[in-house]
């Protein structure tokens, strides 16, 4: 019973950190058919830049992790919308090309963080409480599964409320329905492209620095293989649905924590047969729109 | 109709091509400063086409002048909001949105035409917290024609507003497209020759993705030859009574 309840509320930590890149994929592609491979070196900027800063703020301390959060969704923000006002808006509707640059940005940003931070991981500064454990029905918890958590469902509200009373989002969730009678109605939704790359960016770096705390490491490397699991979510979820991204972290984490216990480290096989299942079943995803 | 006046949108040499395939070609016509123009043609001809052309939607080629000035190098956003509203085939409400959504989106100045809309389609205000998918379809294009006429516009482009709807409905839009048009120039695509003839000053008629005709609407309508030829239906509409069932050849 201990374990259950250890790898549930594991498992949903861990989907809060696919969350919080799978958001703004989801939200990239629904809006801009955009299968954004770049994502990852977001999340890896923000935890390696947030770390830089937040150590030297105050290493270990709750200002340091704070000002480390803050520093990642910015980096996270502006390297995003950098991408996309250099690289993704020249390639306007030429969908291979796009996903093309995004998958060369990722490598070559990998192979750049390489060089300034080395190849191995660097071991962290945790924050005290953050290193304790609290006891939920008799299960040790981590505490630092609690800040994932908080943060991550504090990122869905925001962007909630963001798509439902704004105009913005108003735009995005039109968009995402019918880009072109959107434009047809006299908006220019370019904008709203560089918005939804800012947001997604900010949740990718925010999520870096959120993997630091869960991993005890940053590395250059951390974004490529947390992309891998973010994109099986985003597909399972159903590509452009953020009610669907947020559901699908949830299950397919909590998945890999039982699986990864209970049948011998199998995780990452059991989501890719879920992921196929899925699609075999449901091609547009849980909560996707029907492929047109 | 051919007036002195300087025409609102002029059309010289418009090609244009999907996927790779021509479907408007060496396309020229203009639509006169006030009333309605009526674009005609056999379904698949490229009506909606040139529209979509116009607007920049679809890629172009060839002279779109509006009021004078050149718009067909510029993006569709901007084309609209020098004031041409869109009222697309197949309505293309945001389902997801609710009515008044769908309507907050569309507007593009300051002060809309609310209380026309409200009295247009007073439906629309009871229903505006219902999602727009979920409406029937005469009540979604009554949503598509007032996200057009929420604005004061300089032009109206309306692709095929009473396809699929039942004959008293296309009476209603009848009406109000006569009222739109009362304010606004309007190139209009329809099917319905009996609507045609009740709004229509003017028509260009197109086939196989070529103007095969222009002129007044009368006289190509009482030509049952030319109606014949082009349309492919006899020109035996019902003169005037826009209630009776017109031949649309609307229906896929
Ligand atoms: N998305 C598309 N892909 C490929 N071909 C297309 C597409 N849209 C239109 N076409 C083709 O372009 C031609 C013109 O189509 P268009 O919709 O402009 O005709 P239309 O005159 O509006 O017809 P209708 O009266 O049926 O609405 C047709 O042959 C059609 O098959
Ligand atoms: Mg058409």
């Amino acid at each position: 019973m201990n374990t259950v309840i250890l790898l549930l509320i594991t498992g949903v930590g861990l989907g809060a950190l696919y969350f919080l890149v799978a958001s703004g994929l989801s939200l990239i592609y629904g809006l801009m058919h955009v299968l954004n491979f770049a994502h990852g070196a977001f999340l890896t900027l923000g935890g390696l830049l947030g770390w830089e800063v937040g150590r030297r703020v105050g290493d270990g301390t709750w200002a340091g992790l704070i000002v480390s959060m803050l520093v990642g969704m910015a980096v996270g923000a502006l390297f995003a919308v950098v991408t996309e006002l250099v690289f993704i808006r020249r390639l306007y509707n030429r969908h291979i090309e796009q996903v093309l640059v995004t998958v060369g940005l990722g490598i070559a940003s990998v192979a750049l963080f390489e060089g300034i931070w080395g190849t191995d991981a660097i071991i962290t500064n945790k924050v005290p409480w953050l290193r304790g454990t609290t006891t939920v029905l008799g299960a040790r918890i981590p505490n630092h599964i609690w800040l994932l958590i908080s943060v991550a469902a504090l990122v869905l509200a925001a962007i909630v409320l963001f798509l439902r009373y704004t105009r913005y989002g108003l735009i995005i969730r039109a968009g995402v329905e019918n880009r072109t009678m959107v434009t047809a109605l006299g908006i220019d939704v370019r904008k709203s492209f560089t918005l939804v790359f800012a947001i997604g960016g900010a949740a990718a770096g925010l999520g870096g620095v959120l993997a630091s705390v869960y991993y005890g490491n940053v590395s250059a490397h951390q974004g490529q293989s947390m992309l891998i699991y973010a994109f099986i979510v985003t597909v399972i979820g159903g590509l452009g649905s953020l009610t669907g991204a947020a559901i699908a972290s949830v299950l397919v984490a909590v998945l890999q924590q039982f699986a990864n216990f209970y049948l011998g480290g199998t995780g990452d096989l059991i989501i890719v047969l879920a992921l196929a299942g899925v699609l075999l079943v449901r091609p547009s995803g849980l909560m996707g729109r029907k492929l047109s | 109709m051919a007036s002195t006046t300087q025409p609102i949108l002029r059309v010289e040499g418009l090609y244009a091509r999907i996927s790779g395939q021509q479907v408007v070609e060496d396309v020229s016509f203009s639509v006169a400063p006030t009333g309605v123009t009526a674009l005609l043609g056999r379904n698949g001809v490229g009506k909606s086409s040139t529209i979509k052309a116009i607007l920049g939607i679809i890629e172009r080629d060839g002279t779109v002048e509006f009021d004078g000035e050149r718009i067909d190098g510029l993006r569709t956003d901007r084309i609209v909001r020098r004031g041409i509203a869109y009222v697309p085939e197949d309505r293309e409400v945001f389902a997801s949105l609710t009515v008044e959504e769908n309507l907050t989106l569309a507007v593009r100045q300051a002060e809309p035409n609310r209380a026309l809309v409200d009295e247009l389609f007073p439906e629309l205000r009871t229903r505006s917290q219902q999602a727009a998918g979920t409406l029937s379809g005469g009540q979604q294009q009554m949503v598509s024609l007032a996200r057009a006429l929420l604005n004061d516009n300089r032009l109206i482009l309306v692709d095929e507003p009473t396809k699929g709807l039942a004959p008293k409905l296309v009476f209603d839009v009848a009406r109000v497209l006569k009222a739109a048009a009362e304010t606004s120039p309007m190139l209009l695509v329809e099917q319905n020759l009996t609507v045609v003839r009740e709004l229509a000053q003017d028509v260009v008629v197109l086939s196989g993705g070529r103007v095969v005709h222009r002129g007044p609407a009368a006289e190509f309508l009482d030509d049952e030859r030319l109606v014949e030829r082009h349309l492919g239906v006899a020109g035996a509409e019902d003169h005037h009574t826009p209630e009776g069932s017109g031949p649309d050849g609307g229906a896929r």
